[in-house]
């Protein structure tokens, strides 16, 4: 079976796909949240040098990685709006952005909490709390200027811009806030091999995988908002708005 | 090509010096922010030594935000831009000449400033030499991405706040290398690292900075 994409790029079209996939995405969201929950607070051993403490990387971690692949995807979504000039991309990418503010401050959040106990400090100017506290502010602006620009037209070009030029400077921002001596403990998860407990790691993945079935759940529903908002001129979203 | 860069370059100090009042603002709110330190911390000369060079980079970037704000919005207001965006000549090069022009006007006063107050903060002579040499290379790359924001946050209401949201998260290499470059010199280690990442960062600024602030304008203007 061939399935023509260009077909769900139209809005009216993707609004009834979303709608369809949506739930079965936050079923599966839900699912691996217990499983993975389940796995990390009763099942994963205790950590021979942090105790019960570093059990917070079942939220922590996954929320760190969705934070940042979430705002590649939107401007992956802005970039494509950009050469194409497709209004659904610009909706995804609207759509994507407060999920992404939200997974960032919950790594923020999360990582306080971890910090307290482990280094004695709530928050410390170590590069990756500093680069996520930064990916934070580059969401809230983006954010901010979709909210300031009433023609949606404007917002979502102007937004998408800066989205850019965002991701262009991330990895920049990243490797200069590397300059101070960092406490941050190294990545745990190396390509040769990991250093984790194997029910650790697969906790730690079946999380991640949730938080992604989440973002593209709470996506999809947020972006059939902006659909209908965006359409409500049209006959078609007269027809869906009667038949509901 | 390069007669129209030169053309904008030249009206906006044209522009600038029949109205000295505006960019005098940010220079003396450059100077008052940095002097406000002091007054707030105490004037033991070590520790104003220390946060001197932190403390003028963060100026800076403040000080080009106030003026950043109005760097499209007069032209915006009388329609002498979208004339200019109608010409045939690219757009990249009136983004760039607006950036180069708003550096000349803010940047260079900035730099003959610095040093006295690397003095006021008891900054040793070489040091100062490499604040003036830092902020030499990182603000036109203040300029150069503020004109991505001004562009962006054309004729919205509270552009300027906006601006500082949208702009500062991407200043913060600029300040961490700026910065970083003197406390280096304070510390004995060598300036050269911190400055040839801050020129990196200049480079690719000039390079990418100009077109996204052209698209900017384009989109603003629709």
């Amino acid at each position: 079976m061939s399935i023509n994409w260009y077909k769900f790029s139209a809005p009216a079209s993707f609004y009834g796909l979303a709608g369809r996939l949506a739930p079965w995405f936050a079923w599966a969201a839900a699912l691996l949240t217990v499983v993975g929950l389940y796995l990390g607070f009763f099942v994963a051993p205790t950590d021979f040098q942090q105790g019960e403490a570093y059990r917070v990387i079942f939220i922590h971690v996954p929320a760190a990685w969705m934070s940042m692949f979430i705002y590649l995807v939107m401007a992956a979504w802005a970039a494509i709006g950009l050469a194409f000039n497709t209004r659904l991309s610009f909706m995804m990418a609207r759509a994507l952005a407060p999920t992404g503010a939200m997974f960032t401050f919950v790594a923020l959040w999360t990582g306080a909490f971890w910090g307290k106990p482990m280094w004695g400090a709530w928050w410390v100017w170590d590069a990756r709390l500093t680069s996520e506290l930064i990916l934070l502010f580059l969401y809230v602006g983006i954010m901010a200027l979709w909210a300031a620009i009433d023609d949606p037209r404007r917002g979502d070009k102007a937004g998408a811009l800066l989205a850019l030029i965002g991701a262009i400077n991330v990895p920049i921002i990243y490797f200069s806030v590397q300059w101070w001596n960092t406490l941050h403990q190294g990545s745990s998860i190396k390509p040769t091999g990991s250093s984790m407990d194997e029910v650790m790691l697969a906790g730690m993945l079946i999380m991640a995988f949730a938080a992604w079935f989440y973002t593209a759940a709470v996506a999809f529903v947020r972006v059939r908002r902006i659909i209908l908002e965006r359409e409500r001129h049209t006959e078609w979203v007269k027809h869906v708005l009667e038949s509901a | 090509m390069l007669g129209f860069l030169l053309t904008v370059i030249r009206r906006d100090l044209l522009l600038a010096a029949r109205r000295r009042g505006d960019w005098l603002t940010a220079q003396f709110f450059f100077v008052m922010v940095v002097s406000l330190f002091p007054l707030g911390i105490g004037p033991e000369p070590e520790l104003l030594k220390r946060i001197a060079p932190g403390v003028v980079w963060v100026a800076a970037t403040l000080a080009s935000l106030l003026s950043l704000s109005r760097l499209f919005a007069d032209d915006h207001r009388d329609g002498s831009l979208e004339q200019m965006l109608l010409s045939p000549e690219p757009a990249v090069l009136l983004a760039l000449g607006k950036a180069i022009a708003h550096w000349l006007i803010y940047g260079i006063p900035l730099l003959l400033v610095a040093p006295v107050l690397g003095i006021q903060f008891a900054l040793p002579a070489e040091a100062i030499g490499v604040l003036v040499l830092s902020l030499a290379i990182g603000t036109p790359i203040l300029s150069l991405l503020g004109a991505v924001g001004a562009a962006l946050t054309l004729g919205l209401r509270g552009g300027g706040v906006l601006l500082t949201l949208l702009i500062l998260p991407l200043y913060v290499p600029a300040l961490i290398f700026g910065a970083g470059a003197v406390d280096a010199m304070l510390a004995g280690t060598g300036v050269e690292a911190n400055l040839s990442l801050l020129g990196a960062f200049f480079m690719l600024s000039l390079l990418v900075a100009p077109w996204v602030s052209a698209a900017a304008l384009r989109v603003s203007m629709e």
